[in-house]
C-alpha cells in the first residue's frame, strides 16, 4: 500500500514545490527506510522539480507477523484467513504515518515552518484502499472537508471495493495528514487497531478539531470503534453534548433498513401499538420472542400491570446488551423478578415457555426461513400456547412505497422473506386454524389507499382463552 | 442379630445424645454414607454443639441428603431423630426419592447416655437433655411402622448394638445382573390361543395342552426368557389357562411377570375384599370361581410375588407394565408401584370417561429401554427409548413381543376382537410415533455443558459457550433437524514439510501413517470445490417415511455447517433428482437394499457456493496485492536512478508474479454455474443406507462403487485414486509424481486415508484422513507471497495437534450421530451430534490447517 505526497507550486508562487522534502523531514535524493512494528517503509521522491514534487510513502506489511501478532486478540481467527490488509490502506498505514512522518503530522518543520502553517494545493493518492460503502461512503467523509476526488475501482467486488483514490485539496499538510489518519481506517471500516479507551483519546487528539462538525461524525466515530457499542456511546457523547436518543440506539446491523424507514419512526409506532394491544387484552406475563436489545421489553415494565416480561433471543451479544440498556445489573429483586433475559431459539421448543398469557414476535418471523417457520408454529402456538400472540412483520405490497429500494429487494440483509397482506393473511389464518386460536389482522403504520401500511400486525387468541 | 437392608435406601438412627449412634454408623457405613446433624451444624457454624444454627444445619443435611438419593445412593441419617416431626421430615425426603427408609433405633438407658457425654468435649449439659430423648424416643417406638419406615430394628442395649451385624442385598426390583436374553410380551387378557402362537413363532418349546387346574410351562431351547408386562387375565376368553402358562414358565424360570393393574385388582378379589368387576374382571371371576381353592390361593400368592418393575441387564433395560420414568428405575416407594402399575394421571377424564395420562414417554431421557404395556396402540413404536408393546389384542388387535437386546418386534393378530374398548385406539399420522415427537427439538436440552459418549471410544465434551453458539448458528442458518443426520468432521493437514519451497508434500502423510504401522492406503484427489451432504431417498414419499418430514421432498444437499446448499429449492429438487436417477441406474438402490442414502461430495464450482467469501475476501486480496505491487513499480519507473530502489523494484516484481498466481488458481475454481449441467459433483464417501452406516467398507469398495454411480450422469465427477503401501519405495515414488503433476496442474491436494476407514491404533484412533495441498493452492489459504523464503521459513512453526485432536473428535462425534439415525434412535440424540461438531468447530484452532 502506499501514499504519494504531491505538492504544487503554480507559477509565481513563492516557494518551490521541491520544498516537499523539507516538510516531510526527508531528502529528495534518498531511499528512506525504516522498519516499524507495522512493516517496512520506503520513502523516496519519482519526481521533484520547482513546480511538482511527488513523495511516495510505501508500507510492506509483513504479513505473517500481521496474523502471528497482537491484531490476533482483537479479530479473533478471521484474520488468519487470507485477505487484503497487508496489502490495501487501512489503519496499519496511519500508524506507520505517524512513526514516520510524526513531525510533519503535528505541523513542524525545521526549516520551512512558514510552509508548513499555510494552506498549500496537494494532491494525494492513496492506492490500494479498501472501502467498505464504495464512491458514496468516499463522498460523504471528504467532500465535507473540502476536498475534489477521484476513485477508480480495482476491481468490481461489490460491497468491500478496493480503490485507487486520488484526493486534491488546498490545506496545511498537518491537516491533511490528520484527515487521513482518521478517515483511512474508517473508509477501511474492518478489524484493526482501534480497540480501548485510550483509542478514543487518539481519535479525538486527531479529530478534536474537525470532528465535531463533521456531518459523518457518527458513522466515524462507529467505524472507528469498530462498532463497540459503549466506546461509541462515550466517544459521541464527548464529541458533543445534544445526541439524538434515537440515533444513540440504531444498532449499526439495523441501519438499512432503519434508514429506509426512518421518516415515519415506524418502528417506535409498532412497538407502541404491540404493547398497547398486550394491555388491551388485559395479559400480565408476556414472552418477548426475539426481543434483540429489549425496546419493547422496556415500554411494558413501565406498566403496572405487567407482572412478568421473559425476553428470549439467540445471540448472547444481543442479550448483554439488552441487559445492560435495561440496567438489569445494578436492578433491585423486583425488578429482576419482572424482567429476565434468556438466550433461545425460534426454531426449538422450549419448556420454559409455558403459561405466558402472552407472546411477542415483532418484526422476527421474517428473520426465519420459511422452511424452518413450521417448527416455531409448533414450538410457540401447539406446545408453549399462550393465551395471546401479537406477530408483526413488513407488508411487502409497501416496498414499492420506499425511495431508494430496488424492486425484489428486501428491506434487511437478514430478511429471508417478506410477505404481502394475502401472504400473512393466508398464513395467520392456517396457524390459527391448525392450533385453536382466532386472528385479528390490523395494519400497522400509516396506510396508503392502494399498498396498505408498511407493517401489518395479527393478534391471535387462543380459543377459550379468557 | 443380624439383619439385611436394602442397598439403596434411607438409614435413619434414631437415638438420645450419647447413644453411641456416631460410633455405630463409623462401624456399619463408609464415613461418605452419614451424613450427620453435628457435622452440618458444624459447616455451617464451626460449632457443631450450637443449637442455634440447627435450622441451617437440617436443611445443609436434608439437602446433602437428597443429592445422594437422587443420585442413587444409600444414605446414613445421623441425628437424634427422637422427634416424630423430624422422622417425618426424613420420610418424606425418602420417598421423593423413592428410597425405602429404614429405622435403626438406639434405645438405650439415659443414664448410661449422660455418662457417655460428661467424658466428652462440649458435651457438658445436664442429664434431663438425654432423659428428654429418651422419654420423647419411647413414645414413639411403637409408630415407627405407621410413620412410614419400612423396617424398624430396635436395640435396647448396648451389648445389642455392638452385636448388630449388617448385610445388604439388592432392591427387589433391582435385577441388573440378568442379562437376558428376553421376549417381552404385551398384555395377554386372556387371549391364550394368540400366546401359544406367539410362544411357539419365538421359538419356545410349549408342553402338551391339558386341561384342569395344573400348570403349563413352555421353554425355549436356547434359554432365552419370557418377560410378561402383566395384565394377563380380563375381558378375555381364556384366563385361567392363561395364568397356568405364565405361572408354569414363572415357576420353570423360563419366564418372569411383572404387576399389571389388572392382576393386582384380581388379586384384592382373591383376598375377598370387595371390588367391582368390570372392565371384563366378571370373566375371570367366573372362570376361576369354578377352580378349586387350592388354585385360587396359588394364583394369589403367585400375583403377591409379582414385582412392580424388573431394572435389567446392568440397567440398561426396565419392564413396567405402565411404562416408568427414568427417576424412579430400580427404586421404591408407593409412588413407584403405582406408577408402574396404572401410571401417572393428571386427575382428569376425558371424553370416553378414561383418565388423562400424563405423556412420560415424550418426555423421558433416561438411558435404559423401557418396554410397558398398558395403553393400547395400533402399533408398537419406539418414542424415546420407550415401547408400548400392549397392540390391544383382547379388543381385535394383535399380541407382540419385543425381542431384546435384539430389539425385534414380533406380533400374533388376534383371531376376532373379544371385547369391545373404550375408546378407539389412536391411529397414527402416517408417521411413526418417533417422528411425530421429533418434529420439534428443545433448546433446553442442549443449552449447556454437553458430554457425548461415542462408540469409537471416549466421551466428547462440548463446553456451554460453545453449545450456545452451535445453537444459534444451528436456529439461524441450518436446515430442518429430521435432514441433518451428520455434520463431517475437519479433517487433519499433514505434518509440515521441514525445508524447501513447499510446505506440504506427500512424504510427511505416507511417513505419519507408514510409521503407525498403516500399510494399505487410499490415496484420493481432493476437489476445490465446497462440501456438500447430499440425503437423497428413492422419492419423496421414500423421504418422508425415513425422515419423517413433510415437505414433499426427495432429499436435501447441505454445507459442512449444516446450511441449504442451494437457495434455491427448484434447482437443490433438479440436482436431487439427478443423483437419485444416478443411483437407481447404477442399481445401488438394490445393491445396497435401501430407500435412501447419504452421499459426502464435494460440489463444484467453488464460486458456486463461496461467491460471498470470492467477493468480499479473495478478489479484493487479488486485486489489492496485485495494485499494490503495480503502483509501486509505476512510480519506481518514474524515479530517478536511487541507490536501493532496485532491490524494491525486483521485490515489487516477484509480488506482482505471486499476486497473478493466486489469481489464476481462483479461476481454476471457478466458473459460470447458470445451469444445471455447469455443476461438477464428486462423491467420495457413501457414508449410510438404511440399517447401517457405511464406514465399514474400506475405502476403495467406496471409491469402486461410487465410480459406478459417476458413470451414470456426466454432472457426477469420478475421482482419481489409489491404493498403495507407504513403506513400499515404488508406490511412494509413484504417489508422489502423481501429486506433483495433479497440483503443478492447479489441482487443490490429495487426501491420504488408511483404507479401512476405522482404524485402532496404540493410543486411540489413527487420523482416518489427511490432506496434502498443492504449493499453488496454499497461497488462497496463507496468502499470495507465503512461499517468499523469509515467510515459509516461519509459517512452518505450525502447530498441528490441536487440529489433529479436533479432527478425531469430531469425527467420532459424526460417526456417532450417524449409527444413531441408523439405530431409529430419537432425533434429540442425533441431533447432539451435529451440535457437537458444530460446536467444536468454533474451538480456536488455525482455519488455515
Amino acid at each position: 500500500m502506499q501514499l504519494e505526497l504531491t505538492l504544487y507550486a503554480p507559477e509565481g508562487s513563492d516557494y518551490a514545490a521541491s520544498d516537499l522534502g523539507f516538510l516531510l523531514h526527508k531528502h529528495p535524493g534518498h531511499l528512506h527506510e525504516r522498519d516499524t512494528a507495522q512493516g517496512k517503509v520506503s520513502i523516496f521522491f519519482p519526481k521533484v522539480s520547482e513546480a511538482e514534487a511527488r513523495a511516495v510513502i510505501y508500507l510492506d506489511v509483513d504479513p505473517v507477523a500481521l496474523v502471528r501478532g497482537k491484531n490476533e486478540q482483537s479479530d479473533g481467527l478471521l484474520a488468519q484467513y487470507v485477505n487484503d490488509r497487508p496489502y490495501a490502506a487501512n489503519s496499519l498505514l496511519s500508524v506507520a504515518l505517524g512513526r514516520v512522518i510524526g513531525q510533519t503530522m503535528s505541523g513542524k518543520s525545521k526549516d520551512r515552518q512558514s510552509l508548513a502553517d499555510r494552506a498549500l494545493p496537494f494532491r494525494i493518492r492513496i492506492a490500494p484502499v479498501a472501502v467498505s460503502g464504495g464512491i458514496d461512503v468516499i463522498e460523504e467523509l471528504f467532500s465535507p472537508l473540502g476536498y475534489e476526488f477521484d476513485a477508480k475501482t480495482l476491481d468490481d467486488t461489490g460491497r468491500r471495493a478496493v480503490f485507487d483514490l486520488d484526493l486534491t485539496i488546498t490545506a496545511r499538510l498537518s491537516k491533511i495528514l490528520n484527515h487521513l489518519y482518521v478517515l483511512v481506517p474508517v473508509l477501511d471500516n474492518a478489524k484493526h487497531y482501534w480497540i480501548d479507551k485510550a483509542e478514543i483519546e487518539k481519535l479525538l487528539a486527531k479529530g478534536g478539531d474537525w470532528l465535531p462538525s463533521h456531518p459523518a461524525k457518527e458513522l466515524i466515530a462507529r467505524r472507528a470503534l469498530k462498532h463497540r457499542r459503549s466506546l461509541v456511546e462515550q466517544a459521541l457523547e464527548r464529541l458533543s453534548e445534544t445526541i439524538d436518543e434515537e440515533v444513540e440506539e440504531e444498532s449499526a446491523a439495523d441501519t438499512g433498513e432503519e434508514k429506509l424507514e426512518k421518516p415515519i419512526r415506524l418502528h417506535d409506532l409498532r412497538l407502541d401499538t404491540v404493547r398497547d394491544a398486550i394491555l388491551a387484552a388485559g395479559a400480565r406475563t408476556v414472552l418477548d420472542l426475539g426481543c434483540g436489545e429489549g425496546k419493547l421489553i422496556r415500554r411494558l415494565i413501565r406498566e403496572r400491570g405487567i407482572e412478568r416480561v421473559l425476553g428470549v433471543d439467540p445471540s448472547v451479544r444481543t442479550l448483554e446488551t439488552a441487559a445492560r440498556r435495561l440496567h438489569l445489573d445494578e436492578a433491585g429483586d423486583r425488578l429482576r423478578e419482572r424482567v429476565q433475559l434468556q438466550l433461545g431459539s425460534l426454531t426449538y421448543g422450549d419448556r420454559r415457555w409455558q403459561g405466558f398469557d402472552a407472546a411477542t414476535l415483532v418484526e422476527v418471523i421474517e428473520h426465519i426461513d420459511p422452511p424452518r417457520l413450521a417448527a416455531l408454529e409448533l414450538s410457540l402456538f401447539g406446545d408453549a400456547r399462550p393465551g395471546m400472540v401479537v406477530v408483526s412483520t413488513p407488508n411487502r405490497d409497501y416496498n414499492v412505497l420506499f425511495e431508494g429500494m430496488a424492486p425484489g429487494t428486501l428491506r434487511h440483509g437478514d430478511h429471508r422473506f417478506e410477505w404481502t397482506r394475502t401472504e400473512f393473511a393466508n398464513w395467520a389464518g392456517r396457524v390459527a386454524a391448525t392450533h385453536g386460536y382466532a386472528t385479528d389482522i390490523r395494519p400497522l403504520g400509516p396506510e396508503d389507499a392502494t399498498h396498505g401500511a408498511p407493517s401489518q400486525m395479527c393478534v391471535f387468541t387462543r380459543e377459550g382463552a379468557a | 442379630m443380624k439383619i439385611s437392608i436394602p442397598d439403596f435406601s434411607l438409614v435413619v438412627l434414631i437415638g438420645p445424645t450419647g447413644s453411641g449412634k456416631s460410633s455405630f454408623a463409623r462401624k456399619h457405613f463408609l464415613e461418605t454414607e452419614i451424613v450427620s446433624s453435628d457435622a452440618c451444624r458444624a459447616v455451617v457454624s464451626d460449632d457443631e454443639t450450637d443449637q442455634a444454627a440447627s435450622g441451617d444445619a437440617f436443611e445443609l443435611l436434608r439437602l446433602t441428603a437428597g443429592i445422594r438419593l437422587r443420585r442413587r445412593k444409600l444414605t446414613v441419617i445421623d441425628a437424634t431423630s427422637v422427634q416424630p416431626r423430624d422422622r417425618a421430615e426424613l420420610v418424606q425426603l425418602a420417598r421423593q426419592y423413592h428410597a425405602l427408609p429404614i429405622a435403626l433405633v438406639l434405645n438405650i438407658d439415659p443414664d448410661l447416655c449422660h455418662e457417655r457425654n460428661q467424658g466428652r468435649a462440649n458435651r457438658d449439659f445436664g442429664p434431663h437433655v438425654a432423659r428428654n430423648h429418651s422419654k420423647a424416643l419411647r413414645r414413639g417406638l411403637r409408630g415407627l411402622q405407621k410413620e412410614g419406615f419400612r423396617q424398624v430394628h430396635i436395640m435396647n442395649a448396648p451389648a445389642e448394638v455392638d452385636a448388630l451385624e449388617i448385610t445388604r442385598e439388592p432392591l427387589w426390583t433391582d435385577l441388573r445382573h440378568d442379562e437376558g436374553p428376553f421376549d417381552i410380551i404385551g398384555d395377554i387378557h386372556g387371549c391364550f390361543d394368540e400366546l401359544t402362537d406367539l410362544l411357539t413363532r419365538l421359538g419356545y418349546d410349549l408342553d402338551p395342552y391339558a386341561p384342569g387346574e395344573s400348570l403349563l410351562s413352555a421353554r425355549h431351547p436356547e434359554g432365552r426368557r419370557a418377560y410378561f408386562v402383566g395384565d394377563i387375565t380380563d375381558r378375555g376368553p381364556r384366563n385361567v389357562d392363561c395364568l397356568r402358562l405364565v405361572m408354569g414358565m414363572c415357576a420353570e424360570g423360563s419366564g418372569h411377570c411383572v404387576m399389571g393393574n389388572h392382576d393386582f385388582k384380581l388379586s384384592k378379589w382373591l383376598k375377598g375384599r370387595d371390588v367391582k368387576q368390570t372392565h371384563g374382571l366378571d370373566r375371570t371371576v367366573a372362570e376361576l370361581s369354578a377352580c378349586s381353592e387350592a388354585f385360587r390361593k396359588e394364583v394369589s400368592d403367585f400375583i403377591y410375588d409379582l414385582r412392580s418393575h424388573a431394572w435389567l441387564a446392568g440397567g440398561r433395560l426396565v419392564v413396567a407394565h405402565a411404562g416408568l420414568k427414568a427417576e424412579m428405575h430400580g427404586r421404591g416407594s408407593a409412588a413407584v408401584r403405582s406408577f408402574a402399575m396404572f401410571g401417572e394421571t393428571t386427575g382428569e377424564v376425558d371424553e370416553f370417561g378414561l383418565p388423562v395420562r400424563l405423556e412420560w414417554a415424550r418426555e423421558y431421557r433416561g438411558e435404559a429401554d423401557v418396554v410397558y404395556g398398558h395403553t393400547p396402540t395400533i402399533e408398537a413404536e419406539w418414542l424415546n427409548g420407550t415401547l408400548c408393546i400392549d397392540t390391544g389384542c383382547v379388543f381385535g388387535g394383535k399380541l407382540t413381543a419385543l425381542r431384546w437386546p435384539e430389539r425385534e418386534t414380533v406380533s400374533i393378530p388376534a383371531a376376532r376382537q373379544y371385547s369391545e374398548p373404550a375408546k378407539p385406539l389412536d391411529h397414527g399420522s402416517g408417521r411413526t410415533a418417533q417422528q411425530d415427537h421429533d418434529r420439534l427439538l428443545y433448546f433446553d436440552d442442549y443449552a449447556r455443558k454437553q458430554r457425548i459418549e461415542t462408540r469409537l471410544g471416549g466421551t466428547v465434551m462440548i463446553p456451554e459457550e460453545n453449545a450456545l453458539a452451535a445453537l444459534e448458528v444451528m436456529s439461524r442458518f441450518a436446515v430442518d433437524p429430521r435432514w441433518l443426520i451428520y455434520l463431517p468432521p475437519t479433517m487433519a493437514a499433514c505434518p509440515t514439510a521441514p525445508e524447501g519451497p513447499f510446505l506440504e508434500r506427500p512424504e510427511q502423510a505416507l511417513d505419519f501413517y507408514a510409521t503407525r504401522g498403516v500399510t494399505d492406503l487410499v490415496v484420493e484427489e481432493k476437489h476445490m470445490g465446497s462440501r456438500a451432504l447430499i440425503v437423497v431417498a428413492r422419492d419423496a414419499d421414500a423421504a418422508a417415511a425415513r425422515f419423517g418430514t413433510e415437505v414433499g421432498k426427495a432429499g436435501v444437499i447441505y454445507t459442512r455447517t449444516g446450511r441449504a446448499f442451494f437457495n434455491d429449492e427448484a434447482l437443490e429438487a433438479a440436482v436431487v433428482a439427478r443423483i437419485g436417477q444416478a443411483v437407481g441406474k447404477a442399481g445401488l438402490w438394490d445393491q445396497l437394499e435401501t430407500d435412501w442414502l447419504l452421499l459426502d461430495a464435494e460440489l463444484m464450482p467453488w464460486s458456486a457456493k463461496a461467491q460471498e467469501l470470492l467477493r468480499k475476501q479473495y478478489y479484493p486480496t487479488v486485486a489489492a496485492a496485485r495494485t499494490s505491487a503495480e503502483i509501486l513499480i509505476e512510480a519506481l519507473d518514474a524515479a530517478q536512478d536511487i541507490e536501493g530502489l532496485e532491490s524494491l523494484r525486483a521485490r515489487a516484481e516477484t509480488r506482482r508474479a505471486n499476486a497473478l498466481a493466486m489469481g489464476r488458481t481462483i479461476e481454476g475454481y471457478c466458473w459460470d454455474a447458470s445451469s444445471i449441467e455447469d455443476y461438477r459433483i464428486a462423491p467420495f464417501h457413501i457414508l449410510a443406507a438404511e440399517g447401517r452406516v457405511l464406514t465399514d467398507r474400506p475405502h476403495d469398495w467406496h471409491m469402486e462403487t461410487l465410480a459406478t454411480l459417476c458413470a451414470a450422469d456426466p454432472i457426477l465427477r469420478t475421482t482419481g485414486w489409489r491404493r498403495i503401501d507407504p513403506s513400499s519405495e515404488a508406490d511412494r515414488k509413484a504417489v508422489i509424481d502423481w501429486w506433483l503433476d495433479h497440483t503443478g496442474a492447479g489441482g487443490e491436494g490429495m487426501v491420504f486415508k488408511p483404507n479401512t476407514f476405522v482404524v485402532k491404533g496404540e493410543k486411540g484412533l489413527i487420523q482416518p484422513a489427511m490432506k496434502v495441498r498443492g504449493r499453488d493452492y496454499l497461497r488462497i489459504i496463507y496468502g499470495p507471497d507465503y512461499d517468499l523464503p523469509e515467510n515459509i521459513e516461519r509459517l512452518r512453526k505450525r502447530g498441528l495437534m490441536r487440529k489433529f485432536s479436533l479432527a478425531d473428535r469430531e469425527f467420532r462425534l459424526g460417526l456417532e450421530g450417524l449409527s444413531r439415525f441408523v439405530e431409529r434412535k430419537p432425533l434429540r440424540q442425533i441431533h447432539e451430534c451435529a451440535l457437537g461438531v458444530l460446536g467444536l468447530e468454533s474451538e480456536p484452532v488455525d482455519p488455515r490447517l
